[in-house]
């Protein structure tokens, strides 16, 4: 996994391997019929969670699942009234927590990765190393002494402790991505910044991040998931009260107290996977460019 | 010491934050959990800083790890457990794996709709966990989930997924089959168009099969994303939690280290923080030979890491 300043040009120049007027109608129909089957076992899961989201608890348990039955937004409005726990509260602090997250991982990944792309220096080789060790530890088993140095710093329970500790999740795999990109950005622009008369800080904000949009992209999808679905940590660390709750415990809650509530459920979940949809959304289109540069070269 | 810091503090700046942070909540703790390890700490005789009561636990040396490594039954069954783990890792990593390169070849063509599909096929990438495996915990359910409805009206038999049976094994691989695919998939799918276009039209002239040019020109090009990819899919997923204990709960027929690490972690009266931790770090040092000898298959090959 060497650097080779050529790579950007290589990316580029790479077009789609076959032309569509190569194909007979028999390997369209083929192409076509895979990639229809695939789409709808990635979506279909999704669909029905929909589907049953705006179904009465009672009709969601029935022996022979319909498409419709009785269906109405009932559950919806009765969720977003406060009616099953207060969900706006955990939505907020979700949304805190999990935009948080990505603001800080993103820029310390940022740091380091340029850091590590662009410059030797000793422990460098360390560091990226000590990166994969963070990735292999079952990381939920440090609860207990995450607990204790959280108390110790004053964290405990706060908002801020817990997106500490998501960065610390977030940040190896956001770092060797972010690297992997910076390698393919031509070091020429940066040695063209610093003829011009701006700091090594200088370039990498005002020069680098800016081309880095892909690779960021990609690394802000990744630590915004990993903030918003997380239920171990949140469960731990943030305090029991239930406005302080982020989606993912309250709706823990919800399963374990509310077993037949199925509709309910699906309106809430719903409810959640919105935000990471349109956050997803957002970012897909940089999504294949991003992930590969850095997978290439990381 | 000076010219030290004047070649290097920029950089040394830049990472300081990071270290900082990874030193004081990864490593430190490590640490802590290391040391675990060696005493017989649970709920009952940890000190709990609210209550205000001292530590009273106990330094007893290995025998954590002698009774969890001798296999017994009442500490997991070691190796059993360590030969599901090793099942499920590898079954679902080959399936991401396969499954997300044969989309990214079919999406690398030139097909009407490509970003729809694209789209569509990372979705499950994009929806929570947690979303996720309530989803498909509805939809295996035995009586009214869907899956078994389909497979009644076309005449199949209709397991019980999620019982104490080795189908719950089955149905906990599927699940994460599905939720792993997309991250495999973009990554190929990038990887595929960074292989430049006039290796195939070269390979066309000399008159290479389709086959031939996928096995000497595709995988060659895909080799070093590929080892990316499949090393951090066989982290990810040997350490893979959320969707075993969400889907199928402490069931021993899908327990696989990790999940036994949680079990004893948070259920359970007595909280038995030493065996998790003893688990925390035989999975560390699992993966650890892992890596190194997956490291070290690559370089014979050539491949500088």
């Amino acid at each position: 996994m060497t650097l080779d300043a050529s790579s950007l040009k290589v990316v580029k120049a790479a077009g789609p391997v076959r032309r569509r007027a190569d194909r007979s109608v028999g390997a369209s129909i083929g192409l076509h019929a895979t990639l229809i089957i695939a789409s709808l076992i990635a979506v279909f899961p999704v669909f029905w969670v929909f589907v049953t989201s705006l179904k009465p608890d009672a009709r969601a348990v029935e022996p022979t699942p319909r498409l419709f039955s009785e269906s109405s937004v009932d559950n919806y409005t009765r969720i977003l009234a406060g009616d099953k726990g207060n969900f706006l509260a955990w939505f907020g602090n979700s949304v805190v927590i999990a935009l948080l997250t990505t603001v800080i991982a993103v820029f310390l990944s940022a740091t380091t990765g340029y850091a590590a792309s662009r410059f030797r220096f000793p422990g460098k080789r360390s560091l990226m190393m000590s990166f994969l060790l963070v990735q292999m530890f079952p990381f939920a088993v440090l609860i207990v002494p995450l607990y204790n140095i959280l108390i110790a710093l004053g964290l405990n329970g706060s908002t801020f402790g817990l997106v500490l500790v998501y960065c610390t999740t977030a940040v190896p795999f956001c770092t060797y991505m972010l690297k992997g990109y910076f390698d393919t950005v031509p070091t020429d622009i940066d040695e063209a910044g610093r003829v011009d008369g701006l700091s090594p800080f200088g370039v990498f904000w005002r020069l680098i991040m800016p081309l880095a949009k892909p690779g960021l992209a990609v690394t802000s999808f990744y630590a915004f998931l990993t903030a918003w679905g997380e239920v171990a940590f949140a469960s731990a660390f943030l305090s029991a009260a239930d406005e302080s709750k982020t989606l993912a415990v309250g709706l823990q809650v919800f399963v374990q107290q509310n077993r037949t509530e199925w509709g309910h459920l699906a309106a809430a979940s719903i409810l959640v996977a919105i935000p990471a949809i349109i956050v997803f959304y957002l970012v897909q289109r940089f999504l294949v460019q991003g992930l590969a540069s850095g997978a290439v070269k990381g | 010491m000076r010219r030290f810091l004047d070649r290097y503090w920029y950089a040394y700046a830049m990472v300081l934050p990071v270290v900082v942070v990874i030193a004081v909540l990864v490593l430190y703790p490590l640490a802590q959990g290391v040391f675990f390890t060696f005493t017989n700490i649970n709920e009952g005789n940890i000190a709990n800083p609210i209550l205000d009561r001292p530590a009273t636990y106990d330094v007893v040396g290995f025998k954590n790890y002698l009774n969890v490594l001798s296999g017994g039954e009442s500490f997991g069954a070691f190796w059993g457990t360590l030969v599901r783990t090793l099942i499920w890792t590898f079954s679902c990593v080959f399936f991401h794996y396969t499954i997300g390169l044969g989309l990214a070849l079919l999406l690398n063509r030139e097909v009407r709709g490509r970003t729809l599909y694209r789209v569509m096929l990372i979705l499950p990438w994009a929806v929570p966990a947690f979303i996720s495996a309530f989803a498909w915990k509805y939809m295996f359910n035995a009586q009214y989930g869907i899956i078994n409805q389909i497979l009644r009206s076309i005449g199949l038999p209709d397991p019980v997924w999620l019982g104490q049976s080795n189908w719950a094994l089955v149905s906990v691989i599927i699940v994460n089959v599905w939720l792993g695919t997309p991250f495999m998939m973009v990554a190929l799918l990038g990887g595929l168009q960074s292989i430049p276009g006039d290796l195939y039209e070269a390979a066309e002239m000399d008159g290479a099969t389709p086959w031939q040019q996928f096995l000497h020109i595709t995988l060659p090009g895909l080799r070093s994303v590929s080892s990316t990819v499949v090393l951090l899919g066989i982290i990810w997923t040997f350490n893979m939690f959320a969707v075993i204990y969400l889907i199928a709960g402490p069931n021993p027929n899908t327990r696989i280290l990790v999940t036994y690490a949680f079990e004893r972690f948070f259920s359970g009266a007595s909280r038995d923080y030493a065996i998790a931790s003893t688990y925390g770090v035989l999975v560390l040092s699992v993966l650890l030979v892992f890596a190194a000898v997956y490291r070290r298959a690559l370089r014979k090959q050539g491949e500088v890491w």
